[in-house]
């Protein structure tokens, strides 16, 4: 039976692992290299690694950073940030990157989406989506790093992405990120539901409890978080053994 | 003549596998030079892409017949695997022929209960080979893939997506692997020193 799936995330700045809430106030969490062997050692189902100034520093991804983190780890490796064309993904799979993400260069040109999934794969092609509900009720897509609204419906975006060749839907909740009161059990439910390519949760995990919830209310596939992790709030072997113990599918540890 | 290649093709994870190599100590060279594949002891058949145009490349740089051909020990990985069947729905498409068995789309169930393709971590049972020597049943190993090989007659290891897939397939000198070893942690390196100890 195919797994739930946890994946710690390293969001990047000058080369070293930062986690904020909501997107702002950034404090330094330790150095990417050891933190990923860590998580696969322990149990992290992916890894996802996001170089957060990339698009809006005009940066390339630091694809050293990625080829020192792929030689350390044995598990399916994610990396995004400031990824714009096909030269930006072959030169990270050639440092060992498994998948990459897209987001804010995907939104400005969605021709993007299948120039990548063409050429790699669908599986290769994982959606990035910031998210913020606004007091309209409605989930609006945001760009930049959750700088720069937009007026697209966050499920209308996932859809036509899907339809241009996405593989995956990384889906953050800004109104969620780094408050550690859940995940966003509502979009993400929509999205889970009415997309046919998994959906990974992100913004908002503090608790294992957490983790239930958006695994069977919100029917994500997988569950991304960041600090609780690298704070060691919680331990990954520990969440993995709890959602066992709730009769959720997870690969033990 | 070289211990271990890995043939470069249009559909390459490659990287991970050279780096998954590194890691249980063992270097290989990466080729699509005739010559190197043919003489080298092992050779490892990785992929990730689409049948057709792999099948295409394969032909125009003739490591199709060459592949066929080989008689030590070949693992095909994921698409590589596929590509060691008869025939691929994925766009029609006429594959090696090494194993018998067909390839198939996933069709998602109604509801979103199975998503395609199948990403993420699955049990593997019924192993039965050299290659799952010390790799316990129902392992998890890392999937992703949206076409499965059905079971036959050389399935040795099945997996559980829809429906039972060949997980593995083995025939003579060939082994394949829907998932990636090289990706699923302490089990995967289990199989790929299997693998390189044939």
């Amino acid at each position: 039976m195919l797994c739930k799936r946890i994946i710690p995330c390293l969001d990047i700045k000058d080369g070293r692992t930062v986690k904020g809430t909501n997107f702002v106030n950034l404090r330094d969490a330790g150095d990417p290299v050891e933190l990923g062997a860590l998580y696969a050692q322990q149990g992290a189902d992916e890894l996802v690694f996001l170089d957060i100034t990339a698009t809006v520093e005009k940066r390339k991804t630091l694809r050293e950073l990625v080829n020192r983190i792929a030689h350390h780890i044995n598990i399916p490796f994610t990396v995004g940030g400031g990824i714009s064309s096909v030269d930006d993904v072959s030169a990270l799979l050639q440092n060992g990157a498994d998948k990459i993400s897209v987001n804010t260069a995907a939104f400005k040109n969605p021709q993007l989406i299948q120039e990548l999934s063409k050429e790699f794969g669908s599986q290769c092609v994982v959606l990035a989506i910031d998210t913020r509900k606004e007091e309209d009720g409605e989930w609006y897509v945001y760009l930049n790093g959750g700088r720069t609204k937009t007026e697209a419906r966050c499920v209308d975006w996932a859809k036509q992405a899907v339809d241009l060749g996405a593989g995956e839907i990384l889906l953050t909740s800004m109104n969620h990120d780094g408050t550690k009161a859940g995940f966003a059990l509502d979009i993400t439910r929509t999205l889970a539901t009415q997309l046919p390519v998994p959906v990974i949760a992100s913004g908002g995990g503090g608790t294992m409890e957490h983790f239930v919830d958006v695994f069977e209310q919100a029917q994500a596939d997988a569950a991304l978080a960041a600090s609780i992790f690298h704070f060691k709030e919680i331990a990954i072997p520990d969440l993995k053994g709890y959602l066992q113990g709730k009769n959720i599918n997870i690969r033990p540890v | 003549m070289e211990d271990l290649v890995i043939i470069k093709y249009n559909a390459g994870n490659i990287q991970s596998v050279l780096y998954a190599l590194e890691r249980i100590g063992v270097n290989a060279l990466v080729t699509d030079d005739y010559e190197k594949i043919q003489s080298a002891k092992k050779v490892i058949f990785p992929g990730v892409g689409e049948a057709s145009s792999a099948m295409r490349y394969l032909k125009e740089h003739k490591l199709d017949t060459l592949i066929k051909d080989l008689k030590q020990p070949v693992f095909g990985i994921c698409l590589g695997m596929q590509l060691m069947c008869a025939y691929s729905e994925e766009n029609d498409t006429t594959c090696l022929g090494i194993f018998d068995e067909h390839v198939k789309k996933f069709i998602p169930s109604a509801g979103a209960d199975f998503k395609v393709p199948q990403i993420g971590w699955n049990n593997i049972f019924n192993l039965k080979s050299e290659l799952y020597k010390d790799v316990p049943e129902n392992s998890f190993c890392y999937f992703v893939h949206g076409y499965y090989a059905a079971l036959g007659e050389h399935t040795i290891g099945t997996a559980d997506y829809i429906q039972p897939y060949s997980a593995s397939l083995h025939k003579g000198n060939f082994y394949g692997a829907q998932f990636h070893p090289e990706k699923s942690a302490k089990a995967g390196e289990q199989i790929l020193k299997n693998f390189l100890s044939l």
